[in-house]
């Protein structure tokens, strides 16, 4: 089957899925029902681009698949960040706080903190991409100890505001984080595009891409400032969710089965809407509100992932 | 020509090049000798701009080469590295397309596919050319890869031990490949090489480092000699004179 077909039946089950999702069971309150389900249509389709991108250039650049961004310690950092508002203000504050302070608090204190990361690890000579990861490893760790520390201390009814934040959930996007979200997203893709020539390169690996002219240092910073923003926006938006990244990552360079990034981004993206979608609609439909998106992706993804690895244990 | 002066680079307090300087000539093959660890790979790094040098300088043209630009270099100057692992999925003629990259950025010509088809031809893998690089044995691949760097058509061609897992057929291949690139087209080749008997007979110029330090380079008549192989390499040799070349004779 060639790319463009595979492309096509990825994009008409994005689509479907859409469709599935707007229009199942309305129940004539359109009025009512129509904006808030086409808001979490744009939440998703928003969270799930990002962490298609992201993950496939963080995979490029490390030339490893079963990395992703959330590595360098985004999900633990959300969190924490989280956990400490509760822990300093009390749970009222990161309840009542002002959305938009909140989602652009969250954001910046990401990427500043992904930028300062990558200075400090690209500053030193032998500036390597698996030391970056190892120091993320640790640091993510870190932060997962100090929230679970500080979790402990809080008073438990507290805790349940925590433990609300600590799950992805499509469930209370706003319009108006929305709007902050997409035009922040939509700067990093545009600023993203003058280097997407160069990702097919990076991935022959470094001493290919410096041999075929290609500013390797520059390049990557540039590119990890990107995967930055889409993720501290992803993350902020929904909550934790990077791992959703490595399953479409995946699934599509499984369906492609080539280097081309021109295939592997927009199907990442495709397969990324497609099954948050269908998640979150059996969410509501079949679990009514039972359980969240983050568990059923997990789930899912944990059992494809388990798959794969049996499946074909040479794919890496 | 390419000027490489004073050039030392250590990891920690070991010197791994030490204030080496060589002349490379136009339109030449040089090769670097040497034992294992001698710094013969590390020196070709620096001289390509792969890893910063500590010391010293290398000039392409009478210009540093840290200082050109990477896409002008890309145009100029290829290297290709003995530790290929790549790791995508990708066919033999996608991999030498890849060599078109500084001109055309990742958007083929026709003029591109012309001498991607060339270049192909010149390392005799059209059979091949549709097969994924991880179905190849490894003489296959490593010969893809040197069609790679034909394809990026530059002056200069830097290769770190081009004969690597090739048997005597295609290394012959090569070597011959190289001469013609060198006697028919101009070009500037230099090489890491082990196979001191290839290097007498297809090198213009050879230069014998020992632990980090350039210790003889010249002609191979002048170089591949009983005294100047021992200091090398520590070791007996007897050079014989077969058919005109110089040949050593080590094995036993």
């Amino acid at each position: 089957m060639g790319y463009n077909k595979k492309m096509i039946i990825l994009l008409s089950l994005s689509v479907a899925s859409v469709l599935l999702f707007v229009f199942w069971d309305v129940g004539g309150e359109w009025d009512y029902v129509l904006p808030r389900r086409l808001e979490k249509v744009a939440a998703i389709t928003m969270t799930g681009a990002a962490i298609a991108t992201s993950t496939v250039i963080f995979q490029t650049i490390t030339n490893n698949r079963i990395l992703t961004p959330s590595l360098i310690g985004f999900d633990s950092l959300y969190v924490l960040l989280q956990t400490a508002i509760v822990f300093l203000f009390g749970g009222g504050t990161l309840v009542m706080m002002n959305s938009h302070f909140h989602f652009l608090l969250s954001v910046g204190l990401m990427v500043v903190f992904a930028l300062l990361l990558f200075l400090f690890i690209f500053k030193k000579e032998g500036k390597n991409i698996y030391f970056l990861l190892l120091i993320g490893i640790i640091l993510g760790t870190f932060f997962s100890s100090i929230s679970e520390f500080l979790q402990v201390l809080i008073d438990p009814n507290e805790f349940l505001v925590v433990q609300d934040k600590m799950f992805a959930s499509f469930n209370n996007a706003n319009t108006e984080l929305l709007l902050v979200g997409g035009v922040l997203l939509l700067a990093a893709t545009l600023y993203l595009f003058r280097y997407v020539k160069y990702l097919d390169v990076i991935s022959l690996g470094q001493e290919e891409a410096v041999n075929l002219g290609v500013n390797y240092d520059a390049v990557v910073k540039r590119l990890l400032g990107v995967i930055a923003v889409y993720v501290s926006v992803a993350t902020a938006l929904v909550g934790p969710i990077t791992f959703l990244g490595l399953i479409v990552a995946n699934v599509a360079h499984e369906v492609f089965r080539t280097y081309r990034h021109k295939y592997l981004i927009p199907g990442a993206i495709f397969v990324s809407i497609f099954s948050l979608l269908i998640g979150q609609w059996f969410v509501e439909h079949v679990f009514t509100f039972s359980t969240t998106i983050s568990v059923i992706v997990n789930f899912i993804g944990g059992i494809y992932f388990i798959y794969l690895l049996v499946k074909e244990n040479d794919v890496w | 020509m390419v000027d490489v002066t004073n050039v030392s680079k250590a990891y920690k307090e070991v010197k791994v090049v030490d204030d080496v300087s060589v002349h490379i000539k136009k339109g030449t093959i040089t090769s670097f000798i040497g034992a294992n660890g001698a710094g013969k790979s590390t020196l070709l790094s620096m001289v390509s701009r792969l890893i910063p040098k500590d010391e010293g300088s290398v000039l392409l043209d009478g210009e540093e080469i840290t200082s050109y630009d990477n896409k002008e270099l890309a145009k100029r100057l290829s290297v290709l590295k003995q530790s290929n692992n790549i790791k995508v999925r990708i066919t033999v003629r996608e991999l030498v397309s890849f060599g078109r990259f500084p001109y055309s950025q990742g958007k083929l010509k026709k003029e591109d596919e012309k001498l991607i088809d060339e270049a192909i031809e010149y390392m005799q893998l059209e059979d091949f050319e549709g097969r994924f690089l991880d179905e190849l044995s490894g003489g296959q691949k490593q010969r893809a890869y040197i069609a790679m760097v034909i394809a990026q058509d530059t002056e200069y061609i830097l290769l770190d031990e081009p004969l690597n897992n090739l048997d005597m057929k295609h290394s012959k291949q090569i070597m011959k490949a190289l001469r013609r690139m060198v006697d028919d087209l101009g070009k500037t080749v230099v090489i890491v090489i082990h196979d001191i008997n290839f290097a007498s007979c297809y090198s213009d110029h050879i230069v014998a480092l020992k632990d980090g330090k350039c210790v003889y380079e010249g002609h191979p008549e002048e170089m591949i000699t009983n005294n100047v192989l021992r200091e090398v390499y520590d070791m007996e040799f007897n050079v014989c004179n077969i058919d005109g070349n110089r040949i050593c004779v080590f094995f036993t």
